[in-house]
């Protein structure tokens, strides 16, 4: 492991409640998660930690393979069994230790205090089964409630996602992709879970039914005080959703704060470099500035800082040793040594 | 202005056994020399058909396409072959498009052997094409597997430009690729085109990258076209209901600037048999009875086009 004996400062990620001060709803700490394939070892996150409070929203960007999708599956328990492993780290909700419960009452949690929305929706859902019993289907399994009552339920949450309950019997490929998004987030949501995880939840999606979606996942998330982690790339979605802000490359974060600290005074020549290659929407400038080269094998990361090989600003200091999480502000974290 | 490519009234349609679906749907336009046309829509408006139309990937069943002032729409044998030397594309998926069993070199070569140049010229052509979109030379051997998005994608613009194009349709090139590695690709599609005078027309659903990249665009919805006009004046002043909506509804990453959103009720509706009136009808919020009218493409403002009978009213 590339960061062994670094101490990791604790960025701390959402405000804290006043009774609430010490324990945070959501706290990961110092997870490390590793697959194998073909022999090899994928560092695929590597010291991770964070904190949500309720009601509060945390964007983890980064690109393709930084480890962000592994990070929620690891705090939903749903890494595939034989191929990863989670080498190290804790996490909490609520000061309850999830990774060293048993599976059973993992699954009283999954789907119940925790759901996970996926990105792709034409495959979350099962082909021959009518949405609305795949959605009664889960209350089921976590309420003492009758078919009829579950069945009234999942009418209640498909109406509340926008679709009229008259579609209960029809299958998903009756739908669109924005309505089947819809029947997703109708049954994430309907065992009103405290945390939610959306996993890129529409990046496929057109944008005018985009704006529909972040607009229910808005207001749900307030209706229900619930705690939203939010995985994507794009931070036109981070600045319309989030409070916090988690900048993931290579399976570190090493960049966080609130939004505003990352969207006006990014300080990682990482995160620098991303607001560099978006084009903006109202920007005129004739050429993009991309970052050089690619992300690292996740099999063999570099020693030192894992962005150093393609950062302007790399020094030896940089190749030779991990670097530790610094505040530079008050609560805006970064991991770069030339701060 | 020197005009490469003009499409009139161009109609696609397919036979579905719900009825005819009516892709691309008496589409007009222009690209001058040069010039970079943006196409932008949601998924299913007929963007696609639209550039595969143009490169005789389907053959059109309607309306005309010119080729530098020449008819096209019907090119056959010799022509066409001719004709795919000259009109190239590039695809959205560049993990699909290329075959997995021909290595990199002989996939940038394809189309310089179907043209039947000599070999030490085609070898000479490929390290420069290889050079020009930037891989690595060591690399020629490699197999698509063995190259990331980026790289693969750079291949696929290396074959578009092998037999030294003029006018390549870009079909959502950089839609796959991660926002690092997009930008490089948008440079080097740009750096391209000032150093060759190359015409593109440049499909996407992203409507930052449309911004940055074209001259002009064309917003389609249901397969015909509801706006047209030079790239900056579109993004300051939309004049159609459905362009309005479309660019409000993107996320901006100014955190400060809350936009009006203008939200739009339900989705696309089926292009399958359409009735005559204006297709955004349904979800338009200007919608009156006048809107069931066919619709047609009226210039607004200089250059400036829109297909909405009643953008005088809402632009007031």
């Amino acid at each position: 492991m590339s960061n062994n004996n670094v101490k990791t400062t604790e960025p701390v990620v959402g405000v804290n409640d006043k009774e609430n001060i010490n324990e945070p709803f959501l706290k990961v700490e110092d997870l490390v998660v590793e697959y194998t394939s073909y022999g090899e070892i994928i560092h695929a996150v590597n010291g991770v930690s964070l904190q949500l409070e309720r009601g509060k929203t945390l964007g983890l960007v980064g690109e393709t393979g930084a480890g962000k999708t592994t990070i929620a599956k690891s705090i939903l328990g749903i890494l595939p069994k034989f191929s990863s492993s989670i080498k190290r780290g804790q996490v909490f909700i609520d000061g309850q230790d999830l990774l060293s419960l048993p599976e059973k009452e993992m699954q009283k949690i999954r789907g119940n205090k925790i759901a996970m929305i996926f990105q792709d929706p034409m495959t979350a859902l099962n082909p021959i089964i009518p949405v609305g019993k795949q959605i009664s289907e889960a209350i089921q399994l976590h309420y003492n409630v009758s078919a009829k009552e579950s069945a009234e339920r999942a009418i209640e949450m498909l109406e509340m996602a926008g679709i009229t309950g008259e579609r209960y019997n029809d299958y998903p490929h009756q739908f669109s992709g924005g309505m089947k998004q819809r029947v997703v987030i109708a049954m994430a949501l309907a065992c009103r879970p405290e945390l939610l995880l959306a996993d890129e939840p529409t990046t496929a999606l057109d944008v005018t039914i985009q704006a529909q979606i972040l607009e229910m996942i808005k207001e749900l998330r307030d209706k229900f005080n619930m705690a939203l982690i939010l995985i994507t790339h794009d931070f036109g979605v981070v600045a319309e959703l989030c409070d916090e802000v988690a900048v993931v490359y290579a399976g570190e974060i090493i960049e966080s704060g609130t939004k505003e600290d990352i969207f006006i005074h990014p300080t990682h020549p990482y995160t620098i470099g991303l607001f560099d290659s978006i084009p903006h929407i109202d920007s005129d400038a004739d050429r993009l500035k991309p970052i050089a080269g690619l992300p690292p094998n996740p099999a063999v990361l570099p020693k030192g800082c894992h962005f150093s090989p393609r950062c302007p600003k790399a020094t030896d200091e940089c190749r030779d040793q991990p670097i530790p999480m610094v505040e530079t502000s008050p609560g805006h974290f970064c991991r770069c040594c030339h701060i | 202005m020197n005009t490469l490519v003009e499409v009139k009234d161009l109609k696609k349609y397919f036979n579905t056994p719900g009825g005819q679906l009516h892709a691309v749907d008496g589409v007009s336009f222009k690209i001058q020399k040069g010039k970079t046309m943006g196409v932008v829509g949601e998924s299913g408006c007929g963007k696609t058909t639209l550039g595969r139309l143009m490169v005789h990937l389907e053959e059109s069943t309607g309306g005309n396409i010119y080729f530098e002032g020449k008819d096209i729409t019907h090119a056959k044998g010799i022509e066409l072959k001719k004709l795919r030397q000259k009109v190239r594309i590039i695809f959205q998926d560049p993990f699909s498009s290329l075959n997995p069993r021909m290595t990199i070199r002989s996939s940038i070569q394809e189309p310089l052997r179907i043209a039947r140049n000599p070999v030490e010229e085609m070898v000479m052509r490929t390290n420069q094409l290889m050079d020009m979109v930037g891989i690595d030379t060591r690399l020629h051997l490699s197999f698509p597997h063995e190259l990331d998005g980026g790289r693969r994608q750079r291949v696929g613009i290396g074959r578009a430009l092998a037999p030294n194009p003029s006018f390549i349709v870009c079909d959502e090139p950089v839609s796959a690729l991660d926002v690092s590695i997009q930008a490089q690709v948008l440079n080097l599609l740009q750096d391209l085109q000032q150093e060759y005078g190359i015409t593109y027309m440049f499909i996407t659903h992203d409507l930052s990258v449309v911004r940055h990249i074209s001259d002009d665009i064309c917003v389609m919805y249901l397969g015909q076209l509801v706006e047209t006009s030079p790239s900056k004046e579109l993004f300051k002043n939309p004049l159609h209901p459905y362009t309005k909506a479309l660019l409000s509804a993107i996320p901006s990453t100014d955190i400060y600037k809350k936009p009006k959103r203008i939200m739009l009720k339900g989705e696309l509706s089926s292009p399958i048999n359409p009735k005559p009136g204006c297709r955004f009808l349904p979800r338009c919020p200007y919608a009156t009875d006048a809107c069931r009218e066919p619709q047609k493409l009226e210039e607004i403002l200089p250059n400036h086009f829109a297909s909405c009978c009643r953008v005088k009213e809402i632009n007031d």
